[in-house]
């Protein structure tokens, strides 16, 4: 798939997190709308994933679990997820949870319950230990916030991740630089995440995740190095692609209003071209 | 023969490692006291240290279960249950995931270790969360069996299990049935109900009652959640007074348990026996038991004071 295929998913993507939010009156798009370049590659060019039941189909979990916009976006731009449950997000009794709930979303893509911060890396171990244990050739992948990072338990995952040497595990790291409270370097300093890492024994690739480039560069990559976890540490915009949402931390977890969101929608603009068998307007 | 449960634990384990190639097992660094080790002897490439990091140790087993392991994951309960606890309840119990989580070292039992690692609380917090399991074996074949009956069971399963050597309550006959408690002796005075290794004291206390007259029935509940109402509403109906025991505090665990049944459903003077509200200490564990009056005589002393309570 060409580079402005995926601008156009990435695009659609973008107004159904937009819309989910606008719609629940609540919900993280900051976090949600930096993340959408970085699962528009994974479900489009990288992960081998044509269904949501295919047992060889690789694996995601969504560490930061208050993105669970930008997963049921993808998700919904797949066509495992119905666009018609746009307007219930975080309404009661709708599939679509606050923050992921496998349980409501069975056979959809949402391979894991996610939500409270820290958890998302030690779910993928244990997968991308019982596909080694099993000599399967499944990927791993798990996204993780920058301020999720300050949770202990991540580092436990890290030192587990190396010491089994799961090279089929592959965790990218949301670095927009923003948490509920500020920055990252006023709340908790983060910093040098790149020598933490690797410190930790991974693999550190950095790229820029708002750029279908840099994206493939760094999985590409990732693909080249053998007997140990690696992190792309992707360098990205909190609240992309909505001017007024850009770089605010503020927007961490806020709705739109009307106007705002008017305005959000007519930044995005028009999504463009059906694109072949991707069920863009579903 | 006395023989601790967390021994049978292991030779459970070791059975598993044989009948069924899904198991895995995950220990935090205390594999030789949990006794995971032996699962370890036999099949090493199934077997995961996660180091001393018991949130991981949940959340690696919650990955495994998901594609497609059946993990027991095991430490000692104050950290399973304890420092774990929000991995159990959001990782594990949330999504319903086939995870074992096998917790040594529970209750005042674990002795000399002190106050800082006796769980007398992990009975309330894993009951307390939906969709979990949680079995409190009385003896060495009553363990054994439910470790084997956890393995088969699609779900989440809270299993406790104990430091010190307890004598047998069964014999070879016995049958372990989830969700099952057990009528052990009949008496129409007074029933106690036991759980773990509180059941021995149980069983004690129903041949001191006897002597005095006193006919009591005593009921193992093995299976904490989901809890045997029938047998605990027909024992009310039968004796109309009832005592629980459990080396747990008296608040959350079995008598919580039977209190909200019986307050539900037909309500009649109970007693607990248990850890009073307090935390334990250093000292041997039959010391402990004493000092915290976890004994038959105190079984039979609360046995005697809601029996006066009867209408």
């Amino acid at each position: 798939m060409k580079y402005d295929e995926l601008k156009v998913i990435a695009k659609s993507m973008r107004k159904n997190i937009l819309t989910m939010i606008y719609k629940a009156k609540s919900g993280h798009p900051g976090g949600s709308l930096s993340a959408v370049e970085i699962m528009t590659y994974l479900y489009f060019k990288e992960m081998n994933i044509d269904s949501p039941t295919d047992e060889s189909r690789d694996r995601f979990v969504l560490s930061k679990g208050h993105g669970a916009p930008v997963l049921y976006a993808v998700l919904m731009e797949k066509g495992f997820i119905k666009k018609e449950l746009i307007p219930t997000l975080r309404q009661v009794g709708s599939k679509l949870q606050g923050h992921p709930d496998m349980k409501k979303l069975p056979e959809s893509g949402v391979e894991a319950s996610t939500g409270s911060l820290g958890q998302g890396l030690s779910i993928a171990n244990g997968m991308a230990l019982a596909f080694k244990l099993d000599k399967k050739p499944n990927r791993v992948f798990a996204l993780l916030g920058d301020g999720e990072i300050n949770e202990g338990m991540i580092w436990e995952a890290a030192m587990l991740a190396s010491h089994y040497k799961l090279d089929n595990l592959t965790a990218i790291l949301d670095h927009n630089g923003l948490q509920i409270d500020g920055k990252n370097e006023d709340v908790m300093t983060i910093e040098p995440i790149d020598k933490k890492f690797e410190a930790f024994g991974w693999h550190v690739i950095k790229a820029e995740g708002n750029d279908f480039g840099s994206l493939e560069k760094a999985f590409k990559e990732r693909k080249t190095v053998k007997g140990k976890p690696a992190i792309i540490i992707a360098e990205t915009i909190k609240g992309k692609g909505c001017s007024f949402m850009e770089n605010e931390a503020g927007w961490h977890g806020k709705a739109p209003n009307d106007d705002e969101f008017c305005k959000a929608m007519e930044e995005i603009g028009d999504i463009g071209d059906k694109i072949k068998g991707g069920g863009l307007h579903g | 023969m006395a023989k601790a449960t967390r021994e049978a634990y292991g030779e459970a384990l070791k059975k598993l490692a044989v009948t069924n190639p899904d198991i895995v097992v995950l220990d935090a660094d205390l594999s030789g006291s949990t006794k995971t080790a032996e699962f370890k002897k036999v099949s090493p490439e199934r077997f995961f240290n996660v180091g001393i990091a018991e949130q991981n140790l949940i959340g690696t087993a919650a990955g495994l279960s998901l594609a497609g392991k059946i993990p027991f994951a095991s430490s000692f309960a104050m950290f399973a249950a304890g420092r774990a606890f929000e991995i159990v309840r959001n990782t594990v119990a949330y999504p319903a995931l086939n995870v074992k989580i096998a917790a040594t070292h529970a209750g005042l039992t674990v002795g000399e270790d002190g106050g800082s690692h006796q769980a007398i609380e992990d009975i309330s917090l894993m009951r307390s969360i939906p969709n979990m399991t949680v079995i409190n074996p009385a003896d060495s074949r009553e363990a054994e069996q439910a470790v084997l009956r956890a393995a088969e069971y699609v779900g989440p399963v809270y299993i406790r299990l104990g430091r010190m050597a307890v004598e047998d309550v069964y014999d070879d006959s016995y049958v372990f049935e989830l969700g099952k408690g057990v009528l052990l002796r009949e008496g129409k005075d007074v029933t106690i109900i036991a759980t773990g290794l509180m059941v021995q004291e149980a069983l004690k206390a129903y041949d001191i009652l006897k002597e005095d007259g006193i006919n009591a029935s005593v009921i193992n509940i093995h299976t904490i959640k989901p809890i045997d109402r029938e047998i605990i509403i027909s024992a009310a109906k039968e004796t109309k007074a009832i005592v629980t025991a459990e080396e747990h505090s008296i608040i959350g665990g079995l008598g919580s348990a039977v209190l909200e049944v019986l307050s539900d459903e037909y309500p009649v003077p109970l007693k607990r026996v248990g850890v009073l509200d307090t935390f334990g200490e250093s000292g041997k564990p039959k010391d402990l038991l004493e000092k915290y009056k976890l004994t038959a005589d105190e079984i039979v002393y609360n046995a005697k004071e809601v029996i006066k309570l009867k209408k």
